[in-house]
């Protein structure tokens, strides 16, 4: 019945989203922060996908038990360029951050390519080929385990920003960066923090991601862009917004590979894109600015 | 005319600009084949480069999408050669309108409904993404497997359909960029030049002076549009191929827009400089590299990177404002 093959192929999609949700998640909260538009996200995420796969291959460790040494190492990574290099190009315009992190997204897929080759990676874990039926649904294990895993994630982001006082320091920044000057918060300190976080929550949605695709070098500028499809149809800089964005991406890049072909699946997410610039520029949940 | 677009050049910047095109211009007479390619891929970047920085540069909208119009005009002047046996000079009346008529549409969308900043750069990423998919799937340009002209004879040269031999190439893309250099000097010194900076300056205060901030943007975004057409017209005849997979990435756009940001933004001699130094310096790379014997694929790409970030982090305005105090030829502050 093909009612049923839509239903699954949706179901897949969404949580296929999550995980896209997650990748994006990262991308916003940096810039909501600290204002930087992260041209390196993609192939941020390829580094935490190598990791994983390397692990896999080399010890036999299932990514998933992973996640969390993964995504420690991305923060670590994301804290020193931030406090390195990229603290020193706050203040300096837009296209002068961009090349720096493009610059920085060269030098990674390049960095990667001499280390693993141009071949497709994958992890065939043991429940690779596993599924769940629930009903006339059937669901791929790997989707379920990585969608789940991506709301756990996001939802400890969350409590973080709301509840620890650290949290609500960086959120006092991305406020009002002057007054978290004269209140004395350590404005560089948490803003290398908060790079840190994003680069975590793109390592996890990575090391999630490395179940669903194969890995190679040129997947992290296309990653990149989908994650600022995603972000910015969601509300740039909103957090609620990057999870929501990634599931009607993840539902829309699902349903055109079915309904149209798979290799034209990312024009629809770009028209996507378009329409919500035009008919919605801060995004489906951003907040309209006076500017 | 000519005494106005000098005016308040510095002599020696003028001699310099002389002798520059003067070796320019003699260059294939002792330059090998290689280095004849290498040249016309600098003039080719300078070119492009120029005409984006009219986009940024003067008016301050970051596009980072300029492999869309590269393509438009790539793909209408070679499918006509190709489906209906017209030149690249009669193609250009197809390709400059259709390059024009998308930085239009992309401008309209943007301008009209507030589009700005971080945000503009991302629709123009996006429109090119998306023809890039769209000219994949497209039967008339052959999609996916590619567009491909006749092989050029080199027997001799033909001007009016753009075949022949890589000096021809070199005097049309050099001439292009000459224009180029001076369309931009005249258009700085005009009234839009002066309101395309006030805008990038400060949109606000420009619109409160009574500037149509609107229109002067379109009229920038369609002139860059039109210009980089005409170098997606010399690519897919000095080329010979077209795949949608190349000229619409988002890589080819990067490409377009480093040398102009390397060599200095908004200045009139730094994408010329950026187009020299990034394109000097792959090249030189590859062949420091092969002299090592360093066989790895990547590695070019890895120096090419800290060659950039050395660059940004040492020198955030580009080389050209840097050196051009070094060696006193500051341009008058724009």
């Amino acid at each position: 019945m093909p009612a049923d093959i839509y239903l699954n192929v949706a179901v897949g999609g969404v949580l296929t989203g999550l995980v896209y949700g997650l990748m994006a998640l990262g991308l916003s909260v940096i810039f909501g922060v600290v204002r930087v538009v992260n041209f390196a996200h993609g192939e941020m995420m390829t580094i935490a996908m190598y990791i994983a796969v390397t692990l896999f291959s080399a010890f036999h460790l299932d990514p998933l038990l992973m996640l969390v040494p993964i995504a420690a190492v991305l923060f670590a990574f994301g804290y020193v360029l931030q406090a390195g290099m990229i603290n020193a190009f706050i203040t300096r315009p837009e296209h002068s951050q961009f090349l720096l992190l493009v610059a920085l997204a060269i030098i990674i897929v390049n960095v990667l390519l001499i280390l693993f080759g141009p071949d497709a990676q994958s992890v065939q874990t043991s429940y690779s080929f596993d599924s769940f039926q629930i009903g006339p649904l059937i669901v791929d294990a790997t989707k379920a385990y990585a969608g789940i895993a991506a709301i756990v994630v996001a939802l400890a982001l969350f409590v973080f920003f709301r509840s620890t006082r650290v949290g609500t320091a960086i959120r006092a920044c991305a406020d009002n960066y002057t007054g978290a000057l004269v209140v004395g918060l350590d404005v560089k300190h948490l803003y290398a923090l908060t790079f840190g976080l994003g680069a975590a929550c793109v390592g996890a949605a990575g090391v999630m991601l490395v179940l669903i695709v194969d890995v190679t070098p040129p997947l992290g500028p296309a990653y990149t862009l989908l994650a600022f499809v995603i972000v910015i149809t969601g509300g740039l800089g909103s957090m609620p917004g990057a999870l929501i964005g990634g599931l009607l991406i993840g539902l829309t890049e699902a349903m055109a590979g079915l309904l149209f072909t798979p290799s034209a699946k990312s024009m629809f997410a770009f028209a996507i894109l378009v329409l919500v610039l035009l008919f919605r520029p801060q995004g489906i949940m951003g907040k309209r600015t006076t500017s | 005319m000519i005494a106005r677009l000098i005016e308040g050049v510095p002599r020696r910047a003028l001699l310099l600009l002389g002798v520059l095109l003067v070796a320019l211009i003699v260059a294939p007479l002792i330059a090998s084949d290689y280095l004849l390619t290498v040249l016309i891929l600098i003039l080719y970047f300078a070119y492009i480069g120029q005409a984006w920085n009219i986009m940024m540069g003067f008016a301050g909208q970051l596009s980072l999408g300029h492999a869309l119009y590269v393509g438009l005009g790539a793909y209408a002047a070679a499918s006509f050669y190709v489906h209906f046996g017209i030149g690249p000079w009669l193609g250009l009346m197809v390709a400059v309108p259709v390059a024009a008529l998308a930085g239009a549409f992309i401008g309209f969308l943007a301008f009209r409904f507030r589009v700005a900043g971080v945000y503009f750069a991302i629709l123009t990423i996006a429109v090119a993404e998306f023809a890039r998919v769209g000219f994949d799937h497209w039967g008339w340009t052959s999609g996916s497997s590619g567009l491909f002209l006749p092989v050029a004879q080199y027997t001799h040269n033909d001007l009016w359909l753009l075949r022949g031999h890589p000096v021809m190439f070199y005097y049309v893309i050099l001439a292009a960029s000459v224009l180029a250099f001076i369309l931009c000097r005249a258009l700085l010194q005009s009234r839009v030049g002066y309101f395309w900076l006030a805008i990038r300056e400060d949109e606000e205060a420009a619109r409160s002076a009574g500037i149509d901030t609107f229109h002067y943007k379109m009229v920038a975004v369609v002139i860059s549009a039109a210009m980089t057409s005409f170098a997606g017209v010399f690519y897919a005849f000095f080329y010979n191929n077209l795949f949608p997979e190349q000229v619409f990435h988002i890589s080819r756009s990067i490409e377009i827009i480093l040398g102009p940001i390397v060599g200095g933004i908004g200045t009139l001699f730094g994408p010329v400089l950026g187009a020299f130094v990034l394109t000097g310096l792959a090249e030189t790379l590859t062949a420091a590299l092969a002299a090592a014997g360093v066989d790895l694929p990547g590695a070019k790409q890895v120096f090419y990177g800290i060659c950039l970030l050395l660059v940004i982090m040492a020198l955030p305005d580009g080389i050209w404002p840097w050196l051009s105090k070094r060696i006193g030829l500051a341009e008058r502050d724009k």
